[in-house]
Order: structure tokens, then sequence, then C-alpha cells
């Protein structure tokens, strides 16, 4: 699908359309509002000393020689901030009984991770400031880190936190287990590793804040200046209503900018102790270091299936490594995806048992997907093994257990409505588009030859629960807010419209999808609407962009909105017309008397009409604007097909991408250009975890990974082409949308894994972890190779392998695979 | 300090810097072109990529006395008052930005590329932005500006 051009002819509806986006031209000629392209008078600029010990008692800090190099105004330790700088808060604490220490912005006596901030300098100028932390004196009593969760837990080991490594166990259990595992004719139980990420925005975080007679504003990089507002106001004490948060042009988040953050917390402190404004800005060895990680689980998946390959029951334990410290939303995101093992399958029985534990690590959070690529990939991964153990097609297996059209709505063992979907009609068009048939004849020519070069299929076909959420659902698993989400129609009295958004977006393209479905809604030209967002002043009610919401329930507050215009324009215009409101007639943009369609008057009439509010009935208030608050009665569950070939190269244990083909039903669309982009880069991070990102700690806690060339975030030689196809069933939802946001993500990962196991599989390969790098790959083979052959060397060096890569599970749960 | 004279998208400048003073920064503070963003330390993403005697270069990896006596051109200097570069179009017209941080660098990167191969191939393309990351996109929309550029003639 290409973009259509601007000069096209204007269909009707704006809804459906290819437009191109409003948010651009500044993108892409330099005008850009970042964050660190703000500079305000007199702004000074910080920068932060960070430990370089994943666990230490801090001894003594002296700040005081930096406060006399050149250009710099002050230094500060964690003691300077203690009486004033709370603690960072967790809004999920997810069990009654849950451990939550306490996390200060800047540490005080005790640091938990490499990178936490101990002191920090303000300076005229960042070359300044970064000069000055040479000079601060810091000791330090090493304490033993914590490293691993899988030994995390035992009695001996060393306590992150002195209430113990333990934050919280969460369970979880529907159905008779004992009946689904008993006498059950196969049962497979797989260890599956969720390796960390780094979320990886392009733009780094930056923070600016300014402090004028007790009124603040903050300039953030962040996905959430709403929800950051209330939360400042908490950790600190400032009164809300003196805090306005800004997020300018936002390069990117994936959940990484969902996020309260020390350095946001401490850059409006300092600002008030100096009276000036400051600016602080991550580099990408601090950013990676020090925001927030994603993924980090052991996963132990049981199923119990009949010889058929019905379902009988699934059981997971779940490990989670919290990090050092609870953020934001860290525990609750296992257990987004705890709903989401039991995927697109009926099955009699479910249980999970999610354990979060403390290391002495950088604390995990939101990252694209957040707990829900984790399910996806532990199920789908174990519906191939499940496939391949009963000789059966994968796909054939799906088959048989999955929902059918006809059955929606259907409440799955998990507790969830899925509204609506069609897992059949969307694996067709994948096996049409992908050549399934085709691919599994080359790939048994391939086998039947040797050939050393192996082709996989992979296959997944994920749901996902998304559009966050009925507020009510959320209070039930104890997150601390609503889901709802704010819009404000602001008819102009020249008959232009503006949007108030609560969905702060930082890419998705609001600007111009908003103003689709603002335009059909009202019927004025899509030029003539201009959105507002991102500005706690401007926009001063919203839940903010993540979890695939913002159009499923950000989408659905716009058109709430434009109800109760079109409402409040009724009774002017039948004033207007003098006639009855009852006789009026909305077509969009316009109300006619019925039976007379010549006598009309235009939505942006009314306006006008409400801003002169000259010749208004008695009574009515002199303004059609309107606001509505849209809190959605359930998640929304997009689906697909998602297939994969790989060409995995026996002997050097590369892995190529032939084909990707995915069929995605997200609902209905509004823009289908938008939605492309979307599942393209979903597709790219989720490919990513498969093939080549992971985090990387040291046995002394150090991150190896802290930069972008040990971090590997693909570029565009390391991905293939996509080919993308939908199939469309209705959310129960009046738009009839679900989200886009995040399901290339969640998908990609298992199809990609599959595939080189489907490669492997003749040769005795069952798993690889990932990131499945050639060496990983290649020594899965000779591992494999050995227990069928037999070489003590090479048996020996994959069991070495193992050991420095931490793929073995022994531990999860006290057994060894 | 050292004293330099830079043509930045056509109007000199000169100033004295601090010799380690990175070029990046020299555009983005002393010159005022923040249209060229810093996303790493180790020229890795190329968010900062500009055209150094039209050339491009990694602006975070060169120290401005480099620079020195140089033509630079950023991301502000594409559009002309005939309107925006091919590139610039096509990047809009192929929705190949969402967030749009890597975005100046990117194009800029892409102009060099159809330089020196004024029709390159989808695989060319890939190799040749290898050294630009983008978070967003997954790039096959970016492949898709890259070669309506190329056929709209943006190389002459």
């Amino acid at each position: 699908m290409s973009a259509e051009t601007e000069t096209a002819a204007a269909p009707t509806a704006e809804f459906g359309r290819a437009r191109l986006r409003k948010e651009d031209e500044r993108l892409i000629t330099g005008q850009t509002n970042w964050t660190d392209n703000i500079r305000l008078p007199g702004m000074l600029h910080v920068a932060f000393l960070r430990s370089p010990y994943a666990h230490a008692r801090i001894t003594s800090v002296d700040v005081s020689a930096a406060r006399t190099e050149p250009g710099v105004i002050a230094a500060y330790s964690g003691a300077d901030f203690a009486a004033e700088q709370g603690s960072l808060p967790c809004a999920w604490p997810v069990t009654p009984d849950i451990v939550m220490p306490a996390h200060p912005p800047m540490a005080v006596d005790e640091v938990r991770y490499v990178g936490e901030a101990v002191a920090c300098v303000v300076a005229r100028d960042r070359y300044a400031a970064a000069d000055a932390l040479a000079a601060i004196e810091i000791d330090y009593e090493p304490l033993p880190p914590v490293l691993d969760i899988r030994t995390a837990l035992e009695q001996d080991s060393p306590k992150v936190h002195e209430a113990g490594n333990k934050s919280f166990e969460w369970p979880f259990a529907q159905g008779d287990m004992d009946a689904a595992f008993r006498d059950a004719p196969v049962v497979l139980e797989r260890y599956y590793r969720q390796q960390r990420l780094i979320p990886s925005p392009m733009e780094p975080r930056s923070v600016v804040c300014s402090c004028v007679g007790g009124e603040f504003t903050l300039w953030s990089a962040t996905q959430i200046p709403h929800v950051l507002r209330v939360m400042l106001a908490l950790v600190t004490g400032i009164p809300e209503q003196n805090i306005r948060v800004i997020a300018p042009d936002v390069g990117g988040g994936f959940g990484s900018k969902l996020q309260v953050t020390a350095e946001e917390v401490l850059a409006m402190l300092i600002a008030r102790k100096l009276g000036r404004p400051v600016k602080w800005t991550e580099t990408r060895s601090e950013g990676n270091m020090t925001g927030h990680h994603g993924r980090d689980q052991w996963q132990k998946i049981t199923i119990a299936a009949d010889a058929d390959g019905r379902i009988r029951g699934l059981d997971v334990d779940l490990l989670a490594d919290m990090g050092a410290y609870l953020m934001l939303v860290t525990p609750g995101i296992p257990l987004l995806g705890a709903f989401m093992y039991p995927g697109i399958y009926k099955m009699d029985a479910y249980s999970l048992k999610c354990t979060g534990v403390f290391t002495t690590k950088m604390p995990t959070d939101a990252y694209r997907g957040a707990g829900r690529p984790e399910a996806t990939f532990a199920i789908e991964r174990i519906m191939d093994d499940l496939a391949a153990e009963l000789g059966l097609d994968p796909l054939e297996l799906r088959e048989r257990n999955w929902i059918k059209h006809e059955e929606f709505p259907y409440t799955t063992i998990a507790g969830l409505t899925y509204d609506s979907g069609n897992y059949e009609a969307a694996t067709a068009k994948a096996k049409e588009l992908f050549d399934y048939d085709g691919l599994r004849l080359e790939q048994e020519r391939r086998r039947t030859n040797n050939d050393p070069v192996q082709l996989g299929i992979g296959v997944s076909t994920f749901t996902e629960m998304c559009g966050l959420a009925p507020s009510r659902v959320l209070g039930s698993l104890a997150y601390g807010a609503g889901g709802w989400e704010q819009a404000s129609i602001r008819m102009l009295p020249t008959g232009k419209v503006e949007v108030v958004t609560g969905s702060s977006a930082h890419g998705q393209g609001h600007e111009t999808a908003w103003s689709q479905i603002v335009a059909d809604q009202l019927g004025v030209p899509f030029e003539d609407i201009r959105v507002l967002h991102g500005d706690t002043q401007v926009s001063p009610k919203g839940m903010d962009t993540y979890g695939s919401r913002s159009l499923a329930v950000g989408g659905m507050a716009l058109v709430s909105a434009c109800d109760k215009v079109i409402e409040k324009a009724k009774v002017i215009a039948a004033g207007t017309l003098e006639a009855s409101p009852d006789d009026m007639e909305w077509t969009p943009g316009r109300f006619q008397v019925r039976g007379d369609p010549d006598k009309g008057v235009t939505i942006g009439e009314i306006a006008l009409a409400a801003f002169a509010a000259h010749n208004l009935p008695d009574g009515v208030e002199p303004t059609i604007d309107a606001d509505a608050t849209y809190d959605p009665d359930n998640f929304s569950f997009p689906h697909g097909t998602h297939l994969c070939a790989t060409e995995v190269d026996t002997e050097t244990g590369f892995v190529k991408i032939r084909s990707y083909v995915c069929v995605d039903d997200i609902g209905t669309v509004v823009n289908p250009m938008i939605v492309e982009g979307q599942v393209h880069g979903g597709l790219a991070q989720g490919i990513a975890q498969a093939l080549y990102e992971e985090a990387v700690y040291d046995d002394e806690g150090n991150l190896v990974t802290s930069t972008l060339a040990d971090y590997l975030v693909p570029s565009a030689s390391d991905l293939p082409s996509y080919v993308t196809g939908r199939t469309e069933s209705r959310a129960a939802n009046r738009l009839g949308v679900k989200g886009v946001g995040e399901a290339g993500t969640i998908a990609s990962t298992p199809a990609v894994v599959n595939a080189i196991i489907d490669a492997l599989r003749p040769y005795g390969v069952t798993d690889v972890t990932m990131p499945c790098t050639p060496e990983r790959v290649w020594r899965a083979l000779r591992t494999a190779q050995g227990k069928q052959t037999g070489s003590a060397a090479e048996q020996h060096a994959a069991r070495q392998s193992d050991q420095t890569q931490g793929n073995s599970p022994q531990g999860i749960d006290g057994g060894a695979a | 300090m050292a004293e330099v004279t830079v043509s930045v998208d056509g109007v000199k400048y000169s100033d004295h810097v601090e010799p380690r003073l990175l070029l990046v920064h020299y555009l983005r503070e002393v010159v005022g072109k923040t249209g060229t963003p810093v996303g790493c330390d180790t020229s890795n993403c190329g968010a900062c990529t500009v055209l150094l005697n039209g050339e491009s270069v990694k602006s975070c990896a060169v120290l401005t006395v480099q620079a020195d006596g140089a033509e630079v051109t950023t991301i502000e200097g594409m559009a002309t008052d005939a309107g925006l570069h091919p590139l610039q179009q096509a990047f809009h017209q192929e929705h190949a930005l969402q967030c749009g941080y890597c975005t100046p660098g990117m194009i800029m990167a892409a102009s060099d590329l159809l330089r020196e191969n004024p029709h390159p191939s989808d695989e060319e393309i890939r190799e040749g932005l290898e050294g630009n990351l983008c978070r967003c996109t997954g790039y096959e929309n970016i492949v898709r500006a890259v070669r309506r550029a190329a056929q709209a003639g943006a190389s002459a």
C-alpha cells in the first residue's frame, strides 16, 4: 500500500483514508521542539554522578571540591535532598502484602544498581557540569550483588532490601487443574527465557524545569504528562495546581517514557533550590543504565492435551525480575500477561503463579507489549512443540483449539470476554499471502537433500488485551488509577475546530488520526481541525498514551465529545431556523429542518451564532463546546496470524528471515497508512528480541550493553521487508476500533523463534535461548547433535556456553530441564 | 579556545570554541541549529548526521575545530524557496517517519547515499543506511521513501 497524495479527490469519509500526517512538516524540516532543544534564560545544566557498584553502602560523600570548579553553581549529594525528595512511586501494588521498598530519587545511604544517582553538579553548561563530577569524593563499602532471580529466593542469598528479595507472589487459578492433568495423554513442560531488553527510543530522556514564585513548569520527554503531574505532586508535596507538565515533541517511548523518574523529581528540587531553570539530558550510555528495562522473566509452562491435540490445561510458573525497586507499574507488567497465556485457545483449566523478585539491577517496567509478548511467546512456542509432539501441522493444532468465529463473544478460561475476532479468516489470508503449502514443500526438499541451509516456518496466532482500560477492572487488579480518557471539542467562531485530547502522542500520529475522526463526526474539513495535546495547561485531564489505548479509549472520547457538541448545536440550530429541536435532522456538518432540506444551518454558522450569542433561545448557554470522559466497558482484543520463514545455516548458525507475513485484525481502521507503520515498527522490535537484543549484566552487576555498539538495535540491513494484510471484525465500541501499537511486537517474537526451531527440529533442537545469535544457534545444534552422536568435547563446550549465557533453567522451580 | 569559521546552511559563522567542542553541540548550542539532534554517544545511531563539504558525517564524531573552513549542511538547509527537498517530500509521502527523531539524520545520510548511487536497489538502500537507526518504522517505509526520492531525481 502506498500513501495517497494530497491531490487525490476527497472522498466523503475521512475514516479509512490514508491521510498523510499533519505532524510531518516540522519533523522533516528540523523544526521539531524536542525537550533538549529548549533553552530558557539563565538555564543551568545538571550532570549526575552515578554508582559504579551494583550494591554498596555509601560511607561518605563530599561535593565541596566540585563546587569550586569553573562554571559550577552548585553540587549536591543525596543528603541534600533527603528531607524533600520523597520516594519514587509505584502505582500498582499487585497484592496486599507486596514488599515495596522506599526508592529515593537520589541514593542517600545505599545503592542498589549500577547507575543509581548519588550526587550531582549544576553548572553553566553541560561540559562544565560533566567535568566537575570528577571532583566529588565518595566512598562506598561494597555489598554482594544479587543478579539471578532463580537463586535470589534461596535462604543464603544476599538481600537487595532488608525485607528480602521477594516482592510479591500473585496466584491465579480457574478450572479443575487436577482433572485436566490427571491421565492426560500428553503433558509437555518447557522453560523459556524472556531476556532483559532496553526499550531504546531514539530520543534520549530529557527534562527542563523552571520554578518561578513557587510555580513549576516541567518539560519532559515523557509519554505521560498527566500522570506525571499527579505523581510529582504526590512525591514532592508540591501542590498539584502549581505544577504544569509539558511533553513537547517526544521522540518515541515504547513504554520507557511511561515513568516517573528520579531526574524529573530532582530537576524540580534543584530549580527550586537555585531559583533558576535547569536542564538534564541523558547520554545514551546513561540512558541504557538508568532508563527502565523491559521483560526479564523465566517462564515454566506446562500444557496437558488429549491425543488429538485438544488442550486440557495450562500451568505457568513465572519468575519476574523487578530489578532493585518497584517503579511506576513494575509489578503489574507480568500480570498484564497473566491473562494472556491461554491466548486464543479454549481449555478446561488454567493456573499461574507469578513471583516478583528483587535484584541489584535497573528496575524493569513497561516495554512495548508489557507482559503480553512474554505470555504470547510462551503459549505460541509450546503450541508448536505440542504440534511436533503429536505430528500435527502447527496451524492444524491451533485450529483444533481456537475459539471459532461464531463463538464470540467468548469468555476465556482467564476470565476475559473477547468481544470479536475471526481467527479462521486471518489465518486463511496469511497462508495465502505466505504461500504456506509451497514453503512446506521446499522445506521438505531441503530436509531430504540434507541442505546445509534449512528452511523453517514459524507460526504465531496471537491475541492481546489492549486499550487499557476499564477503570473498574484496573481497580480490581489494585492499579492506582483509572483507565478513562478525556477529550474536548472547542468550536471556534470562524468555524474551525480545536480538539483537545488527553492522549499524549509521541510518534503515533494522533494529530492526523484525531482530525479524521472529528472531521467525520462534525462534518468539518480535515484541514480545519487542530489537535492539541501534551500540556497539562492546555489539556488539563488525561491518562496518556500506552497499552495501545489511544484510539480505543481516547478516540472514543472524541466521539462522545462530538455527540455533546451536536446535541448543544441542535438547540441553537432550532432557534436559528425557528423550528422545534425535535424537527432537526443532522447530516454531518449541518442541521436541517425535517422535510425541508433547503432550510438548514452549518455547524460553523451555529458556532458563530453561539459566539455572538445575540439570538440564542432562552436559557441556552452561549457555547457548543463540549468535554467528554470515556471509560470503556472492556479491553479490546486485536489478533492476527503471523508467519515467518527463516533460512538457518546449519554450519554457521546464521539466521536469515526469508519472508514475513502478518495478517492482523485490529478492528476498523481510521488511517491504514499509520496502521501499517505501527505494524512495521512493532514487527521490528519483536524480531529484534528474537534475534538481536539483550541487556547483559556481568557477574558484578555492571551493564555490559550500555551503548548502542553493544546493545544491538537492528539497522535497516538487519531486518526483512514485511508483507502485511488485514482482516476486520469490529470491536464492540461505536467506532469498531481495537488497538495496533503493540500487535507486531507481541506476535512476531514467537513466530521468528518457532521458525528457527522448525528448521532445526530434525537435528534434535527444541529450543534456542533468545536472542538467537548465530553462536547460540550453532551451539544448540552442536549440543543436540552431541546428544545424538556423543562427542564429549562438544557436549562440554555446550555446557560451558549454557553457563556463560545463563540459559540453563535450573533453579526456576528447583529442577532442571 | 580556538577560532573557527564554519559555513552552516549557507551562512558563515565565526566563533571561539573549546577545542573539544563536538560539531553537533556547536550546531545546536552555538549556532542554534537544533534541527540536528543527538541520539547516542558512540556514533552508532546516526541521528546527528550532517553533510560536511557534501559528504555525510556523524556530527557527534567530529570536533568543531575539524570543521574550520568547511561547509556544513543540516536538515534545516535542505528545503529551498522552491519547496521541500525530494527526500523530505518522499519521507512525508511514504510515511517514513513516526516520532521523527532519526529523520534529520536519515534524510542527510540518504542524500549522501543517492549522491554516490543515484538509483540504488532496496538492498543497497538498506546497506547504505545501516549507520542510521530508527526505532519506530521498522525501516520498510524508509526504504520506500528513498526509492521514491531516487525516482524523483533526488541525487540531482
